[in-house]
């Protein structure tokens, strides 16, 4: 052992250069072990890169596959989808139909109960009812879509057969209202999270000038507030496009070019699902359909998540 | 100057206390609407499927009998699922996130990763289930099997386990590595035995999060292929397979032509949600007990 206050400074100080040569020695592995993990962990961190390139890289060679066969325009225009029909034709209306349906009927049930969830959580209730609510929300959110997929089918669907009597076994309408309920905690927990962010001063302004709570909240909460709840709505409507198995379970695979919600409209998720379920052989067109499919649902998502972002990144800028 | 009107004013404001009152109830129901809807889930998927929930059912293999089906496969599928998961992630997971909170200068490559790993996190799941099928499943020609899933499985749920582990490294006071710098630690050193060990519970907490996001997942594996076939036990992670959420989607499939495979389905989410809700429980236990507050 190494003593300090020795009276024998000699004798130490050879042993500390002995010491100081032990270690300058294991400082030499040490250093490399030192300069090697910032690179070995550039390596792993890239990873993250290099799997978005992976995805955009398979995409986009596969709709180029695609677009060599059926043109662009017809793609983009056609009301028809009939992968499989002798005569076979690529329209992705229909898909786009599907979608933008279910996701529609799932923002207006998510959209004004989240908001008004939100509000209530942020603005009335009280820190121990936020503290019961708020997690008992976030369960919702927690459940598997396929869970939601097998209440839609089971349950909602012929409930709502007996209220709606034209309702087909498979339907946009009950997927659409599952989703809903499924990105309500993401709305509310988003949309309080942007109403807690504005000052108080503010808002304590609004009521000692004798405004009740709802006039705060209708004339200085939301108008604050507001593009962090558009945020969400945005981040919410891509969920919705993204969300697969709900719809694939409910709503069935016929390619209907519609607006009649009670009949069963199929999603680009679920198309996806329908062709890769179905063994498409590679090198069909059938086959790389599915990949100009997923192309424009990537598309789609993407922008949107990216305008969710720059909205929101707006708002915090405001105070 | 006009004079305040006090009486207008008292006969304005009984309206408005009241419009107050009532929308307030209303901002109420829309919360308990949720709660409403999560009661009646889970009070319809246990009164469905209790009925088939027993050992035979927990322990016996598929069948194409409703009466004699058991889910033993899809459980093993799951558990080699995670086998795979749970490591890769941690691993790509935590590096990636020490890179970005300790070692990458602020600049574009950081900022660029970043934004990379926040627009990964919102693509949707059947996107990755491509991503698999193309590159794990096809190109490297590993087919239907645990790994391919596995890995697929790991690149989904990796940016949440980045994220976390993010905010647990960056929740962490600089006095505490900079007393280790303080001591003549590297910096390898310092993280090693200082930021890890302490970042470990919001770290785990996290990726418990993200496996139980994992488990629950269908649509990546619809895409890679996982068939609705009967197969043996799966053994290791070469080896072809199914899981929970499959079992679920093949029997709700089945039960518009009978009736019985809803109860198999609601048995196996019972199956599946109790596995969440230990996963979860466990998740929020470590973030209690071992969370350093600082």
């Amino acid at each position: 052992m190494l003593n300090i206050n020795s009276n024998v400074p000699q004798k130490n100080d050879v042993r500390i250069r002995e010491l100081i040569e032990e270690k300058r020695q294991s400082r030499n592995f040490k250093g490399i072990v030192e300069k090697l993990i910032p690179s070995f962990l550039l390596v792993i961190a890239t990873l993250s890169i290099l799997t978005t390139a992976g995805i955009v890289y398979t995409l986009l060679s596969e709709t180029v596959q695609f677009f060599k066969r059926v043109p662009f325009l017809d793609f983009f225009t056609g009301t028809a989808l009939k992968p499989l029909s002798q005569t076979p034709e690529f329209g992705i209306l229909p898909l786009l139909m599907g979608t933008i349906t279910s996701s529609l009927i799932a923002m207006v049930v998510a959209g004004p109960i989240g908001l008004m969830a939100a509000i209530y959580l942020s603005q009335y209730a009280s820190e121990r009812v936020r503290k019961v609510f708020k997690p008992l929300l976030e369960i919702l959110a927690g459940i598997p879509t396929i869970v939601y997929g097998f209440f839609a089918f089971t349950f909602v669907t012929p409930l709502l057969r007996t209220l709606i009597p034209g309702l087909e076994a498979t339907n946009i309408l009950s997927p659409g209202i599952v989703m809903g309920v499924m990105i309500i905690p993401m709305i509310a927990s988003l949309s309080e999270d942007a109403m807690s962010s504005v000052p108080s001063s503010i808002r304590e302004g609004a009521l000692a000038l004798g405004s009740t709570k709802l006039e705060v909240t209708k004339k200085v909460i939301i108008p604050a507030a507001l593009s962090g709840i558009i945020a969400s709505f945005v981040l919410g409507i891509s969920r919705a496009i993204g969300e697969t198995m709900i719809v694939t379970i409910a709503s069935g695979s016929t390619k209907n070019f519609t607006f009649d919600i009670t009949q069963s409209m199929q999603t680009m998720t679920a198309y996806i699902v329908e062709v890769t379920g179905g063994d498409a052989p590679a090198g069909s067109t059938v086959y790389y359909s599915l990949y100009a499919v997923a192309m424009t649902l990537f598309i789609f998502t993407l922008l949107m998540n990216i305008g969710a972002r720059k909205i929101s990144r707006k708002f915090r800028e405001e105070y | 100057m006009q004079q305040v009107n006090e009486r207008k004013i008292t006969r304005r404001m009984n309206i408005r206390i009241l419009r107050n009152d009532i929308s307030k109830y209303i901002f109420l129901l829309s919360t308990l609407f949720g709660l409403a809807v999560l009661s009646i889930l889970i009070y319809r998927i246990f009164s469905e499927g209790v009925g088939s929930f027993n050992l035979d059912f927990l322990t016996g293999k598929l069948s194409t009998q409703p009466e004699r089906a058991g889910i033993m496969g899809a459980i093993l599928g799951t558990a080699w699922l995670m086998f795979v998961v749970a490591p890769v992630t941690m691993f790509l997971g935590v590096g990636t996130a020490i890179y970005l909170e300790l070692y990458a200068k602020k600049g574009f490559l950081q900022s660029f990763i970043q934004t990379n790993i926040a627009n990964l996190a919102g693509v949707p799941s059947i996107v990755y289930g491509i991503l698999g099928l193309t590159v794990f499943a096809r190109a490297m020609d590993f087919g239907n099997i645990v790994l391919a899933g596995g890995l697929t499985m790991s690149l989904l749920i990796l940016p949440i386990v980045i994220v976390a582990s993010q905010e647990a490294i960056r929740a962490i006071p600089s006095t505490l590595s900079e007393a280790s710098y303080g001591m003549g630690a590297t910096k390898w050193q310092t993280i090693q035995n200082i930021i890890l060990p302490v970042a470990l519970p919001g770290i785990l907490t996290g990726a418990i999060l993200a496996l139980s996001r994992a488990i629950g997942e269908t649509a990546p594996l619809v895409v890679i292929g996982i068939p609705a076939l009967l197969i043996p036990f799966p053994d290791g992670i070469f080896d072809k397979f199914t899981v929970l959420p499959m079992q679920i989607y093949y029997w709700t499939l089945d039960s518009a032509l009978l009736a019985e495979y809803a109860n198999l389905a609601a048995a196996t989410i019972i199956v599946l949600l109790i596995a969440l809700f230990i996963l979860n429980s466990t998740a929020i236990m470590i973030r209690n007990k071992f969370q350093h507050k600082f």
